[in-house]
């Protein structure tokens, strides 16, 4: 069947099952545009900057696990797509993003909205294309696809100038794909996968780091099933927030600079360290000399880049998560016996008395953190967590009751502010029986504040819950912590929109919260309510978020107290 | 092929093998600038009867460095083969312009030595040229410096597993 490029590109999406994409049209997309007008197999969200239509894909992917879906124009449309790929790429997130480019016959010209885009992307990319043959076109949409879901996944990026989008070609499009210089290992060794398990059957102080790739290869029941067989503590990256589940009592927490004591302290003293897809980011181990000093190490990756990149491995397998722990359990379950980690166990219990994760709360102020736990309370399961980036953001990892893997979704690695909402969108269409919720700060929500738009014209109801402390507060605590309280550019509270008629003029709901009360009966009605809101939560300006291990510091060596 | 240099850097050849298709050059450049890796020396050209480029790369660093960097090579898409360890047989070509009115005494058979020939001769100047592993290059532009050449062509390394 011939097709033309831009009905290819609806054919390829309508093959690979995409339900909703995300984008913002212009010239040079205008053709495959004009397609998606036509047809009925997806729904198009129209963000109001193409940045969003990337963190809107991305949150989607997050919440579904499937490949998120987004259009841009050239130019200007796609470099306002960059930060959102360098944010999916940095957390491994499953991403088709198609630009428009100019017409073959005009690149190099710099033509009206010409730019290099595969230049600009290469570096934040799994892969990316040009595509500069309309016959080629099948092909490469089918790569894209299979590219982003397969081994570690990630952003695809495929450029596509306007000619082609006009032109036709046989459309041939196979169900399964081969690539000769493209083949992930999905099986671990099983000889290393038992030296493992008896390295493990040696340890007395063994300690269970999960990472988002437990998340990723949708391995959570088998880490749950890893860690139940074994009692061997665990501790949890930022991205793999919910795999273990908040009631597990082998779970000590959240590690790194704003991890629990316990966990930090697991970590500094096990002897041996069994990694599960983490990679080692300078935000959780802290002074390399100094991390896991005791320890031998184990790291199961599906990335061989991953493994001894930061730290020296002496254990290293290459698989899918799930499948190493498929062919692992069998061998843990006959080797190894749990109450042999009791002390150990009983030694971080200890540690977690000493110094448990809390705050204190107070009558008059409202507390972020118990803004958040209030939530968990209220919401539990039944809210998906979107977060922007800062104290808030760390706060959520540390108070909200994640019971479950994808519940969380968040900027890890590229620390993007401005993710949230959008993020929240993504993942509504992805989870509509979900309630969406983005816990954000006054600084960061501004940065993407128009999709109050989107998500009022396309009846996405997102509940925006803004922790305003009138303060960028991560930077306010460091200029607290180490500038000698000099807040450079740092204080908001001088100029602040009214966030309550903000969201009113765009259609949505708008709460002002200055007591415990009141937040509460606006959750219940912006529940209710079923249109985007903002809850604009009013709470204590100068709480920092503890415990801390400062940048480059070592983890058994964390701040505790406040500093008045 | 590893030698030590100094401090502690390893140089090591690097043969990869990529999918010969656009933009795949500024793909591995790109990640060793990005990455902060070294080049010493980079060549490339098509594989006959395939679909494939080798490049050739010489470049220096510590075991771990080394190792990052094949990983990464590897991680690209288009990337089908790193070739690293093993023997390889090496060579790099450097042309030498040389002044005509320079006392050639001697040239023959340093040029003997180094596999050299005279490439070109033309009213000002000859080109002489040689082929041989980088090494020896490096000896045989010490020795030559002595007939004042006035530009230095090296090709970088080309090397293959044997």
């Amino acid at each position: 069947m011939d097709l033309n490029g831009s009905q290819m590109v609806i054919e390829a999406l309508r093959r690979e099952d995409v339900k909703t994409v995300f984008g913002y049209p212009g010239g040079a997309i205008m053709n495959v545009y004009d397609e998606i007008y036509k047809q009925n197999d997806f729904e198009h969200i129209l963000t109001r900057h193409e940045q969003a239509a990337i963190h809107a894909a991305d949150g989607y992917a997050r919440a579904s696990g499937d490949v998120g879906v987004a259009f841009v124009t050239s130019g200007p449309g796609f470099t306002n797509a960059v930060t959102g790929l360098a944010n999916a790429y940095i957390d491994s997130i499953p991403m088709v993003v198609i630009s428009g480019q100019v017409p073959i016959t005009m690149i190099g010209t710099d033509a009206f909205q010409e730019i290099d885009a595969v230049g600009i992307s290469r570096p934040c990319v799994k892969h990316n294309y040009l595509v500069k043959d309309v016959k080629d076109l099948p092909r490469i949409l089918k790569e894209a696809f299979y590219i982003a879901r397969s081994g570690r996944p990630g952003p695809v990026h495929v450029d596509i100038p306007k000619d082609v989008t006009a032109q036709s070609a046989k459309f041939v499009y196979t169900e399964s794909i081969t690539m000769k210089t493209y083949k992930p290992t999905y099986k671990g060794n099983k000889r290393q996968i038992k030296k493992v398990v008896d390295a493990i059957a040696d340890a007395d102080k063994p300690i269970l780091y999960i990472g988002g790739g437990a998340v990723n290869s949708n391995a959570s029941e088998l880490v749950r099933e890893f860690a139940k067989v074994t009692g061997i503590p665990a501790v949890e990256t930022l991205m793999a927030r919910g795999v273990l589940g908040d009631d597990n009592p082998l779970l000590l927490g959240m590690v790194g600079m704003h991890g629990c004591y316990s966990a930090n302290m697991g970590m500094s003293e096990a002897d041996l360290m069994i990694a599960f897809g983490p990679r080692f980011d300078d935000r959780v181990t802290g002074k390399l000399s100094e991390f896991a000093k005791h320890a031998k190490v184990i790291h199961v990756d599906i990335d061989p880049s991953s493994i001894g990149k930061i730290v020296d491995i002496d254990y290293p397998i290459v698989g899918d998560l799930k499948n190493v722990l498929t062919d692992m359990l069998p061998l843990v379950k006959e080797k190894i016996d749990s109450k042999k980690y009791q002390s150990w166990r009983d030694l971080l219990k200890r540690y977690d008395e000493i110094h448990p994760l809390g705050y204190s709360d107070d009558k008059g102020n409202i507390k972020p953190q118990w803004v958040i736990a209030r939530v968990g309370e209220l919401l539990g399961d039944k809210a998906i967590i979107s977060t922007d980036v800062g104290q808030h953001q760390m706060w959520t990892a540390q108070f909200y009751p994640f019971s479950r893997p994808r519940q969380f979704v968040t900027s890890g690695g590229l620390g993007t502010m401005g993710f949230g909402f959008p993020a929240a969108i993504g993942v509504k269409k992805a989870k509509p029986e979900k309630i969406s919720i983005n816990i954000s700060g006054d600084g960061s929500i501004l940065m993407n504040i128009q999709e109050l738009m989107t998500a009022y014209e396309s009846k996405i109801p997102v509940i925006n819950i803004i922790l305003n402390n009138g303060y960028l507060g991560m930077v306010r605590q460091w200029q607290t912590f180490f500038y000698d309280k000099r807040y450079a550019s740092t204080d908001l509270s001088g100029a602040q929109p009214d966030f309550v008629k903000l969201a009113e003029s765009f259609g949505g709901l708008g709460f002002r919260v200055e007591t415990k009360e009141e937040f509460d009966e606006a959750l219940e009605k912006a529940v209710k309510s079923n249109v985007v809101c903002m809850i604009d939560v009013n709470v204590d300006r100068l709480e920092d978020v503890l415990p801390m291990v400062p940048a480059g510091g070592t983890l058994y060596n964390m701040i505790l107290e406040h500093k008045g | 092929m590893a030698t030590t240099t100094q401090n502690n850097d390893i140089r090591r050849v690097l043969s990869v093998i990529v999918t010969n298709e656009d933009g795949v050059l500024s793909r591995i450049s790109g990640l060793f600038a990005g990455r902060g890796y070294n080049i010493d020396s980079l060549t490339v050209a098509p594989v006959p009867k395939t679909d494939f480029s080798r490049l050739t790369i010489v470049t220096c660093g510590n075991e771990k460095v080394l190792e990052q960097i094949v990983k990464q090579l590897h991680k690209l898409i288009p990337t089908y083969k790193v070739i690293e360890s093993g023997e390889f047989v090496e060579k790099e070509m450097a042309l030498v312009k040389i002044p005509l009115d320079e006392d050639f005494n001697g040239l023959d058979a340093m040029l003997k030595a180094y596999n050299g020939t005279i490439a070109n001769s033309g009213a000002d100047f000859i080109v002489v040229m040689v082929a041989d592993n980088a090494k020896r290059i490096d000896n045989f532009l010490q020795a030559i410096n002595k007939y004042n050449p006035v530009d230095i062509v090296r090709s970088g390394s080309v090397a293959m597993d044997v």
